[in-house]
């Protein structure tokens, strides 16, 4: 399903909704760092850049997405609902008994894939997956979401080294380069200033974007998928923490800000006509 | 006739490297550790292959993926290094991943207990049982011989799951016999059938295990054998019913002593069974240590050599020893 750039961005802008009303509904989620990452779901679900298949969320000619920032994926419970990996009616039991959308998505939910609550480990564990793959000679391909925040763990240098030596073109990260861990911000923690050149140095294939242009987005995953070459891809995308919420948008300490009640109910009135 | 002993990772990877040829599902991953055998493997399975480099965190993780994937992922590094340095990776990406995406993940760690006898305590690993034991759905399994180590293949790729191989490191003295392992579904094998006390050990500690018992017996206690060599699944109903016949139960290993390790898996198994016997945990005791020595040195030192567990059996038997780990129930 290719969609075209209003479409996108539409969509982009109903999934930001449902975050928040989900959010609404169950404050013990953190969507701070969802909002962020929005428009990089959106390309890759709504953008014709992964093949999946929801009825079959193993399907094994599916591209393999993994979420490695899982709790900053809470915007990927619509997207999932939409497409019909689970039923709408998931969306109402969020952090509820009976649900199976929890305050951290894990692989229970059909369309993820590994556990992602503790950071750090997705890229290692696409990495063997992108290998395998390879391996096994099938085309497919497998995209990874990380924070920049989580990019201090060690495990992922690991990864990006191993990737490196072992060709793995089929590998795709993207960074959701907010600028923003829990306590503040990365360039005040460990910076990671110029992590494309830092990336690169590594061998691997960069790019960066507006990580809120959604098209922009699908445009350059496109182009790194259908790029062989032998080199592992990356796109940073630049974003914001806590995108569209006043209090929370670039606000160092946003993960652990809860906003008020009020102030969600009166974004979600002014955009009740979405979707 | 026992057979001529070689190392038990060489036994196993010998398995590994004849499977390999026809079971084209089998991946080996190695964190830089080696053997004559692995080269092997490495030269005529370099597609099925892969050295991660010094990197445990990686290593478990590009195992998991490969196993998600559909191979059987054999994992190799040195056991501390295999166990603790990624314990989350572990615990992540195998334990809980696994309980919801089956996947056949073993890891092989070379160097239980004092088996790098001179490396220090980075290499010697006395915490692993208690760690990989800690991990509900983990199978561990602690041979005691090569030949043992070599039978675990066919429960490394018969039986799903993610499981832990502790290995010596040094080339210890046959006790199967080669072709007759020990039973795998029991999970433990009967050495000596005795009525007094008996003498539950795992690993290198099965070889201690037979010369206490040789000693004892000599001054006529009667001491059973039993070879504990699954950590995790063995079979609850028959060991309950070969412990049944004794007094005393000792478990035996190369781990620190009542810190969860066999000694706390017996103590809780004679609970919930509610078998009348006294358990011994017989383990290393003083915690860190620096000391050299040859292992049967350091072994006398931390209190798991022969001499001084046959006079704290000894003192036992004649009333003037203290339990240290359960007292009669």
């Amino acid at each position: 399903m290719i969609s075209n750039s209003v479409d996108l961005q539409e969509r982009a802008k109903w999934v930001w909704r449902e975050t928040l009303a989900i959010h609404r509904r169950a404050p013990e989620t953190r969507i701070a760092s969802s909002l962020s990452a929005i428009e990089i779901f959106v390309a890759l679900y709504y953008g014709g850049i992964l093949e999946f298949k929801p009825t079959d969320p193993r399907w094994e000619q599916r591209d393999r997405c993994v979420i490695s920032k899982g709790h900053g994926s809470i915007c990927m419970y619509p997207i999932l609902a939409d497409l019909g990996f689970f039923p709408m009616q998931e969306l109402q039991m969020v952090c509820k008994a009976g649900g199976i959308l929890g305050g951290i998505p894990d692989p229970i939910i059909p369309g993820y894939e590994t556990v992602n609550g503790s950071l750090g480990h997705g890229l290692g564990v696409a990495s063997g997956m992108a290998l395998a793959l390879k391996r096994k000679r099938s085309g497919q391909s497998v995209f990874v979401v990380c924070g920049d925040g989580e990019l201090h763990e060690g495990a992922n240098w690991e990864a990006i080294m191993f990737a490196c030596q072992h060709k793995l073109d089929n590998l795709h990260l993207i960074v959701d380069n907010n600028g923003i861990s829990m306590l503040g911000y990365t360039d005040e923690i460990v910076s990671h200033q110029g992590l494309a050149g830092r990336l690169e140095s590594f061998g691997w294939n960069c790019s960066e974007v507006d990580g809120h242009d959604a098209p922009a987005i699908q445009d350059a995953l496109m182009r790194l998928k259908t790029t062989a070459g032998g080199q592992p891809k990356a796109l940073i995308a630049r974003t914001l923490k806590g995108r569209g919420v006043p209090g929370l948008e670039n606000e160092p300490l946003s993960h652990i800000l809860a906003p008020k009640p009020d102030l969600l109910d009166s974004l979600l009135k002014a955009n009740d006509d979405v979707g | 006739m026992s057979a001529k002993p070689i190392a038990m990772r060489d036994a196993l990877l010998r398995r590994i490297h004849d499977a390999m040829a026809t079971d084209k599902s089998i991946f080996f991953v190695s964190a830089d550790f080696g053997s004559p055998v692995l080269d092997r493997i490495r030269a005529d399975f370099p597609e099925r292959f892969v050295n991660v480099g010094i990197a445990e965190q990686n290593l478990i993780n590009v195992s998991a993926g490969l196993a998600l994937e559909g191979y059987t992922v054999f994992a190799y590094a040195i056991a501390p290094f295999i166990t603790m340095r990624c314990f989350e990776q572990i615990r992540v990406s195998l334990a809980l991943l696994s309980t919801v995406r089956p996947m056949n993940l073993n890891l092989i760690g070379v160097g239980a207990g004092y088996s790098y006898v001179v490396s220090g305590p980075t290499h010697q690993c006395y915490e692993d049982i208690t760690l990989m034991r800690a991990l509900p759905n983990f199978q561990v399994l602690s041979p005691a011989d090569h030949v043992a180590a070599a039978a675990l293949f066919d429960q490394c790729v018969g039986v799903l799951g993610p499981k832990y191989l502790r290995l010596d490191a040094q080339v210890l003295a046959a006790i199967y016999a080669d072709g007759i392992a020990p039973n795998l579904k029991d999970g433990f094998n009967v050495h000596r059938r005795e009525s007094g006390i008996c003498l539950v050990a795992t690993g290198y500690m099965l070889h201690t295990a037979f010369i206490v018992a040789d000693r004892l017996s000599r001054l006529g206690l009667e001491i059973g054998v039993i070879d504990l060599f699954d950590l995790a699944r063995f079979s609850a109903e028959k060991l309950r019913t070969e412990l049944m016949r004794y007094q005393t139960v000792v478990s035996m290993e190369e781990g620190f002593a009542g810190r969860g390790g066999v000694d706390a898996l017996l103590g809780d198994f004679i609970r919930r069974t509610a078998l009348d016997v006294k358990l011994i945990g017989i383990g290393v005791e003083g915690g860190y240590r620096f000391d050299l020595g040859t292992r049967a040195e350091l072994h006398e030192q931390v209190g798991i050599g022969p001499d001084v567990i046959t006079q704290r059996l000894l003192d036992l038997s004649n009333g003037r020893g203290k339990a240290a780990s359960g007292a009669r129930r």
